[in-house]
């Protein structure tokens, strides 16, 4: 599955400074090992070493947050769109 | 209602209206709580009143105090209208793209502002704020020497709880069937207290947060571990959590005052955008969700009247949660 990831600005200088990268996977997990495969500084970024979600990041599919979904089990299909944004306040 | 003591007697107690006309569903309906009916014209008024009868309560704050806070508008519109009636000085760290009305607001209730970067949005405004409070606990310079009392609705439980107390019983009392509740995610206090609220009541019922792409919009974090997750913030409460782009947000703003008659604020856009998608997905089902303020403080960003394509890149643009 071909997936749109698209970077926050403090993760683009990870990306060759990209806004928007593509990624393979069937889960979101295999479309953050792939991330990382193109873009090794990418590695630590958005999954921490153990192997979960920064606490500071919010990862959506096609705009639902995965952490209400399977988190990094979650799966993607063809032309889904991956956002990943840094947690902020509001209020 | 017609004799009050003051303003303050006005917060709370808010109408829920049907706006079922607005359902994709004809099975579901969908019921809106019009938090801009409260006395400084939004929700927060409902936890500026509870932080400081709180925090007066346990002797956090006392006389002569300064009341110090990181807002996006709303909470700090609330405290200045609770401080004008209680005689504190308020000061208030707010980013620099709200919307002009909200600095204006303030203003005129008597507020200070300090402004913090744009590009830093509302984490930077608590940032800056925790700077302060820490500056005042340490007898900095940066305090002009005030007591400073730093409530933080951000992890201050009298948030929550005031929608435990509050918001969550009157929907209970006015609408027991509730299946979903709706609603935006700023500081998650709504959500967390109204979620708790209802689901001791029913465990079925369904809690969804609606949230900007605000992440998009701060682009002055050095990394990641700048980002903000407020303490109050229990991820359990939740049981579904989606971003509402500023388009949709727009649309359903407009489409709240033109089919409805409702004259609502762009989160308020955003929140029915969440309701219509939880409506979308079900076959019958009873959706409450808070309208968190009134229109009136967006007038500026053309958001009835100009091109929505205009519209939508100005909000892309402002802290509006």
């Amino acid at each position: 599955m071909s997936v749109e990831v698209r970077l926050p600005t403090v993760l683009r200088e990870n990306a060759a400074g990209q806004a928007t990268i593509t990624a393979n996977g069937g889960t979101l997990a295999e479309v953050m090992d792939d991330i990382v495969r193109q873009f090794p500084l990418m590695a630590g970024r958005v999954v921490t070493d153990e192997g979960t979600l920064h606490k500071f990041v919010n990862v959506y599919r096609n705009d639902e947050d995965v952490r209400y979904l399977s988190q990094l089990e979650t799966t993607v299909s063809d032309g889904d769109v991956i956002s990943i944004l840094p947690a902020v306040a509001g209020g | 209602m017609a004799l009050v003591r003051s303003v303050l007697d006005l917060i709370g107690d808010t109408p829920l209206v049907e706006v079922s006309q607005l359902s994709p569903r004809p099975g579901v309906r969908i019921l809106v709580k019009l938090e801009g009916q409260n006395p400084g014209g939004s929700v927060k008024d409902r936890i500026a009143l509870a932080m400081v009868t709180e925090a007066e309560a346990s002797g956090r704050l006392r006389p002569g105090q300064t009341i110090l806070e990181p807002s996006s508008g709303n909470t700090g519109i609330g405290l200045a209208l609770v401080c004008r009636l209680k005689g504190y000085r308020l000061r208030i760290v707010l980013p620099e793209n709200v919307s002009v009305e909200r600095r204006q607001l303030l203003e005129i209730f008597g507020a200070e502002i300090v402004s913090s970067p744009a590009e830093e949005g509302s984490n930077g405004a608590v940032r800056m704020a925790q700077r302060l409070a820490g500056e005042a606990a340490t007898g900095g310079d940066d305090t002009g020497g005030d007591d400073i009392a730093f409530l933080y609705q951000y992890g201050n439980p009298a948030n929550p709880d005031a929608h435990y107390r509050g918001t969550g019983p009157e929907i209970w009392r006015d609408c027991p069937e509730v299946t979903h509740f709706v609603s935006g995610l700023g500081t998650s206090g709504t959500l967390m207290g109204v979620g708790r609220y209802l689901k001791e009541r029913n465990p079925d019922v369904r809690i969804w947060a609606v949230e900007p792409p605000a992440g998009e919009l701060v682009s002055g974090l050095r990394n990641l571990d700048d980002g903000f997750v407020p303490e109050v913030f229990d991820p359990d409460v939740l049981d579904r959590k989606l971003i509402v782009r500023p388009r949709e947000s727009i649309e359903w703003t407009r489409r709240l005052t033109a089919e409805a008659a409702i004259f609502a604020g762009i989160s308020s856009g955003a929140a029915m955008a969440g309701a219509a998608k939880a409506a979308s997905e079900l076959d019958e089902g009873v959706i409450v969700t808070v309208l968190a303020d009134g229109g009136w403080k967006y007038l500026s960003t053309g958001a009835w009247t100009d091109p929505i394509d205009e519209v939508v890149e100005r909000a892309s643009r402002i802290v509006y949660f």
